[in-house]
């Protein structure tokens, strides 16, 4: 009697508790793709957009599907119209942001995985000052310090050109990327370089033989971060180039903002994910490292 | 000649000392043991007979030649590190190559090289793996390994067992035992692992606070430490220190503890001087395990102590008494029956004791 008393209130519990599972759980879902709307919401927007003729964003509104895949205001936004003097495309600049963010990326990171293995590794005399100044550097507001960079860089004699970028954001990025290897190097033994030195190699063997190969998760950090950061900059590019020698962001800058006709919105939209599609392509290639990479360090000898 | 000699070696980071005048001596094919608690400067002196570290003062001599300002890889060294410090982005093969390498050795020697120490060591069927696939005894033994090829005079190990699980220390300990017996190499080893010092070394160094307090057999650290750190770091559970006095009356020397009247006598303890010994402050020290339940030799010397805790822990027993207020420990086989809160009759085994000055704490 009291056993079957139990039992049938168990029973009840278990009953419950299964619905309350399957009510949490909806409702888990409800807000996942409330929020994941939300955020897709603008790229839908830009794509639809980007694929209307001018017709037919007039007529419809803002959600409503395009009549057809029409490509046109892509090969607009990517290679003009095709006459002369005032008509503003992506193409040129788009390789003018490659020619910038590759060297950029690849100085900045070898730099940093430089500074970082020496501030681990090769301990000296003041060397957390070292690493402490470099840290400013990431806490420093960049508008701060465009009159001073302006100035050198004519100095330099690279004002306006894709070589003075490149330089500004291998600068600028070197605190960053120091920060990402040194937090990396310092859970790397430091056995390892003791047993290479006895082994006979040096400074460079020991960083490119034994260091560099165990780096691929914070160099895979690194590079995403940095090629975002630089290919997404506005600021240095607008500061320091202008006409031919300006990066893409700039350049979408002036073709959004200067057209003297009608707003041609589905060009601009176009623009915008051209644009913005070197990084998604980056994360996607690398993102799953880029998680791995930030919370992992500790190499297992 | 002298395989390894260190002089008058002091290292300081910063203001702290690490290492006050060091003098060492190991004659070739010792296995010399450096021990002490963390902290004593053990790896650091380790380090710098590697050549890992700098000296702020003295010289180390590898058969006679000066190294203090030599390259590790010039020194003739080889080290396994507590770590393994296996490179992990290269295979068994290329970790144990990695130092003939560098060194420009010729193809044919490397080959030879590798073949017979992997086969030594059993690890040549493992060549091809990464460090990650091997378990902890192959990355030991692997490390070992790379020390090995290089065929240097004088081994460094730095606590190359604390990685490891209980059972495979063990295991590990009894194969760098033997392969130091078929070998005969040269070995400094530093530890913080007593048992692992006493089973491994021919000679132990202990060490505190950056000075050397004793370098002798493992037996004569055990019968004969010469402080009451020695004393006290050796043997589980520590030795017994009694705080008293020494007493002289015709001839005779006699020991009384502190607080009590009963004199135990000590004639038969080689004293290193045997003046001014009337009216000493000394600890007596005694071994748990040279205290008895039962007389078993004509020099057992019967007290009679209250018995106060009881550990059991398996195949013996370690007994606290109290002994004019203080405590001493025994250690029994656990068969024996002892009642707590009990006067018991036991046998301090007077041919193994040590006394220590009271102040200076040094062995008289």
């Amino acid at each position: 009697m009291q056993d079957n008393l139990k039992s049938s209130s168990y029973q009840q519990l278990e009953q419950k508790s299964k619905y309350t599972n399957m009510f949490l759980r909806w409702f888990l879902y409800f807000v996942l793709i409330l929020f994941a709307s939300y955020f897709i919401f603008p790229l839908y927007v830009m794509v639809v957009t980007s694929l209307k003729t001018m017709e037919e964003i007039r007529q419809g509104t803002l959600l409503s599907w395009p009549s057809g895949l029409n490509f046109e205001s892509w090969a607009v936004a990517w290679g003009g119209r095709g006459y002369g003097a005032g008509d503003t495309f992506l193409k040129p600049y788009f390789w003018n942001s490659i020619k910038m963010v590759v060297p950029a990326v690849f100085f900045s990171t070898f730099i940093g995985a430089m500074t970082g293995y020496v501030l681990t590794k090769w301990r000296f005399k003041g060397d957390s000052w070292v690493f402490l100044f470099l840290l400013f550097g990431c806490f420093i507001p960049f508008q701060a310090i465009l009159l001073p960079m302006a100035r050198t860089l004519g100095a330099l004699g690279i004002s306006n050109s894709i070589v003075g970028l490149v330089l500004v954001h291998t600068v600028y990025g070197i605190p960053f990327t120091t920060l990402f290897f040194r937090n990396y190097y310092v859970s790397v033994p430091t056995e390892l370089v003791k047993a290479a030195r006895i082994d006979g190699a040096g400074f460079f063997k020991i960083f490119f033989k034994i260091l560099l190969p165990i780096s691929a998760p914070i160099i895979v950090v690194t590079v995403i971060w940095q090629f975002t950061q630089i290919w997404n900059d506005f600021l240095f590019g607008s500061t320091f180039s202008f006409g031919e020698a300006a990066p893409i962001q700039v350049a979408l800058n002036n073709m959004v903002l200067s057209s003297t006709s009608v707003k041609e919105y589905n060009v601009d939209m176009a623009s915008a994910i051209i644009a913005g599609v070197p990084t998604l392509i980056v994360y996607v290639l690398a993102g799953k490292y880029f998680i791995r990479g930030l919370t992992s360090g500790a190499v297992k000898g | 000649m002298k395989t390894l000699k260190i002089e008058d070696l002091s290292k300081n980071f910063g203001s702290t000392e690490v290492l006050k005048k060091i003098n060492l001596e190991i004659d070739e094919g010792n296995f010399l043991v450096l021990l002490g608690p963390s902290g004593c400067g053990k790896s650091t002196l380790l380090n710098i007979i590697a050549g890992l570290e700098t000296i702020n003062e003295g010289n180390v001599f590898i058969d006679d030649y000066n190294v203090s300002k030599v390259e590790p890889k010039d020194r003739n060294i080889a080290m396994v590190f507590q770590s393994y410090a296996l490179y992990p982005s290269m295979n068994v093969r290329e970790n144990m190559i990695f130092g003939l390498k560098q060194a420009k050795t010729s193809k044919e020697k490397i080959e030879q090289q590798l073949e017979k120490v992997s086969k030594f060591l059993q690890v040549d069927q493992l060549l091809e793996r990464k460090p990650s696939q091997l378990s902890g005894g192959q990355r030991q033994r692997v490390a070992i390994g790379r020390a090995l090829v290089r065929e240097p005079r004088i081994f460094l190990f730095d606590e190359p067992l604390s990685n490891l699980d209980a059972k495979l220390r063990v295991e590990m300990r009894r194969e760098i035992k033997k392969l130091h017996q078929q070998l005969k190499t040269t070995v400094v080893y530093v530890t913080h692992d007593q048992t692992e010092a006493m089973s491994l070394g021919t000679r132990i160094a202990i060490m505190n606070h950056g000075v050397i307090q004793q370098n002798d057999t493992p037996e004569n650290i055990y019968n004969k430490p010469s402080n009451t750190f020695v004393a006290d770091f050796i043997g589980s559970p520590s030795m017994n220190l009694i705080k008293g006095s020494l007493k002289e009356s015709s001839g005779e020397i006699s020991f009384t503890a502190s607080g009590s009247n009963f004199e135990i006598p000590v004639k038969g303890y080689e004293f290193k001087d045997k003046s001014n010994l009337n009216n000493k402050e000394v600890f007596f020290g005694i071994r748990p395990e040279h205290i008895y339940f039962k007389k078993s030799n004509e020099s057992d010397f019967e007290v009679t102590l209250r018995a106060d805790l009881s550990e059991y822990i398996g195949h013996e027993q370690i007994m606290t008494f109290d002994y004019a207020n203080q405590e001493v420990l025994a250690k029994f086989p656990s068969t024996i029956k002892i009642e707590l809160a009990k006067e018991t009759k036991l046998y301090f085994d007077l041919t193994q004791i040590s006394l220590f000055d009271a102040q200076t704490e040094e062995r008289i």
